[in-house]
């Protein structure tokens, strides 16, 4: 079992929450002309690292709030949470 | 290399089994080699013993980081079926159906294949209209599929829940009876020792480290015994190919998820067939020890741990007692998990790269098991020949961007949802 320290509501069980993928890809920004490339690098392409993690997950069970987890994806440790606003150290 | 027969059995039976050919050798690498085949699993394996057979290429290398067969071949549930849709996928499965059934000849190896049949049960009209269509394309393209109503899969397996008062009663089912399962191990020492006794090197514990590649062309690889030239690279191994690609400077559309199957303890013969459940993700078979095979959902986050969490084992069995209620009195023998390596619809990636002499073999998900033989056949070809043949024409690695998806299951990009 996963704990997740969700930074509105505190230390909770993996249950509460649904796993939303790679917090890091961006997608391009609107009205701005944009090639096939940076489409597939948003919708298809990703890192899938073994370590270090950014994620998004969805405390759904909870405050429905979207958050983003730095988690190892070896160890399944988790260093850090964050808002899903929050700055990124 | 000694042929295994009864008389062999016999005639080494009187020297007390001491005397038997070891099945593979272990080498050390050589410094040059025409293929290297990363991954010595069940589709490394494969892919070098067709390179030699196929197409009289045998000074090739298999490099596997730990011991051959001990990743996914090894972690699979041994299914094994052709029971899909789209084109692509229906005729690459049922090219690899006729190599599984040639195969324990073929290898001069048993590898158990046992066509006992799969029925994904239905728990709607609706389902029954997809069922029925899928079922529809199968033998359009020239797999047999057969539609079950209530009362006929009732006769096949009378110890599912057929009661009044169910969450999802069952409707029907798609049945191919040609499908079945393989002993997993055996396929891939199948393919081990007869690439050997053709001259293929299988150097195992030997990590890839590097890539040596210059002018946009591969040159060999680094690794824990030094470093190895070679004309052509391929890659095939699962769920650590973003590793590699990470060293290559490549991003690819794959994510890495730990998926988890178990089984329980053996019990009298009961199951025939292998049987989906249709309102969500579980299956299970009986195997030849009479445990319950069992395996469903992936934990669902990204993961490289080889090892699973009870959260997903919990929701996956509530699941089965929901379809065999009898499975409730079972106790669990053993669970394990394997990382998967999910592409971003649902189907596999054999092509070739932007890297001349490198060629990648992954996004199995988790089908990759009775994709063996057929993954092996056709990555074979596609470094030989240095172009996909028309089975594997489909599974390129642009159908991303020019948007030729082969998307199955109608899941998108998150195929890892549940």
């Amino acid at each position: 079992m996963l704990y997740i320290n969700c930074p509105h509501c505190g230390l909770r069980s993996q249950n509460e929450f649904a796993y939303g993928g790679d917090a890091t890809v961006k997608r391009p920004e609107l009205n701005k002309e944009i090639s096939d490339q940076e489409w597939d690098n948003f919708v298809y392409l990703r890192k899938s690292p073994r370590g270090k993690h950014l994620e998004l997950w969805h405390h759904i069970s909870g405050c429905r709030q979207w958050i983003k987890v730095e988690r190892d994806t070896s160890t399944h440790e988790i260093f850090k949470t964050y808002k899903a606003n929050e700055a990124i150290e | 290399m000694q042929k295994y027969s009864v008389f062999s059995l016999i005639k080494n039976a009187f020297s007390d089994h001491q005397n038997w050919e070891v099945a593979w050798k272990d080498p050390t690498p050589k410094k040059e080699y025409d293929v290297i085949i990363i991954g010595g699993g069940g589709h490394g394996l494969a892919t070098a013993y067709y390179l030699a057979k196929e197409h009289n290429i045998t000074n090739v290398a298999i490099i596997e980081k730990g011991w051959i067969g001990g990743g996914n071949v090894g972690r699979n549930t041994t299914i094994i079926r052709s029971n899909y849709m789209h084109d692509e996928n229906g005729l690459f499965s049922e090219f690899g159906m006729d190599l599984w059934r040639k195969m324990s000849q073929d290898l001069n190896y048993n590898v158990m294949f046992s066509p006992r049949g799969i029925i994904n049960l239905a728990h709607s009209d609706a389902q029954m209209n997809a069922y029925s269509r899928r079922g529809n394309s199968m033998r359009l393209n020239g797999i047999d599929a057969v539609l079950l109503n209530r009362e006929e899969v009732q006769k096949l397996i009378p110890m599912a829940d057929f009661s009044d008062n169910v969450r999802f009663p069952i409707f029907g089912g798609l049945m191919q009876p040609s499908a079945g399962t393989a002993r997993h191990d055996a396929v891939a020492w199948g393919y081990a020792r007869q690439a050997d006794s053709m001259g293929v090197d299988i150097i195992q514990n030997c990590e890839v480290t590097g890539f040596d590649v210059s002018n946009g062309k591969i040159l060999g690889v680094r690794t824990s015994k030094g470093d190895i030239k070679a004309k052509k690279v391929g890659l095939c191994v699962a769920g650590s190919t973003n590793i590699l690609a990470e060293m290559l400077n490549m991003t690819l559309p794959i994510e890495t998820h730990l998926l988890q199957a178990c089984v329980s303890e053996p019990i009298k013969p009961l199951l025939d067939h292998v049987v989906t459940f249709g309102a969500g993700h579980f299956y299970c078979s009986q195997s030849d020890k009479g445990e319950m095979v069992m395996g469903g959902d992936l934990d669902g986050y990204n993961s490289y741990s080889q090892r699973g969490n009870l959260p997903t084992l919990q929701h996956v069995l509530t699941e089965g007692i929901a379809m065999f209620p009898f499975l409730s009195k079972l106790k669990m023998l053993r669970t394990w998990g394997g990382i998967m390596d999910m592409s971003m619809d649902g189907s596999p990636i054999i092509d070739k790269t932007h890297i001349n002499g490198l060629y990648l073999n992954c996004g199995w998900c988790y089908g990759g098991f009775k994709a063996t033989p057929a993954s092996g056949w056709t990555f074979a070809h596609t470094i030989a020949q240095d172009r996909v043949h028309d089975l594997n024409a489909g599974y390129s690695l642009n159908r991303f961007s020019t948007g030729n998806l082969i998307d199955e299951k109608g899941l998108g990009t998150k195929t890892w949802i549940s």
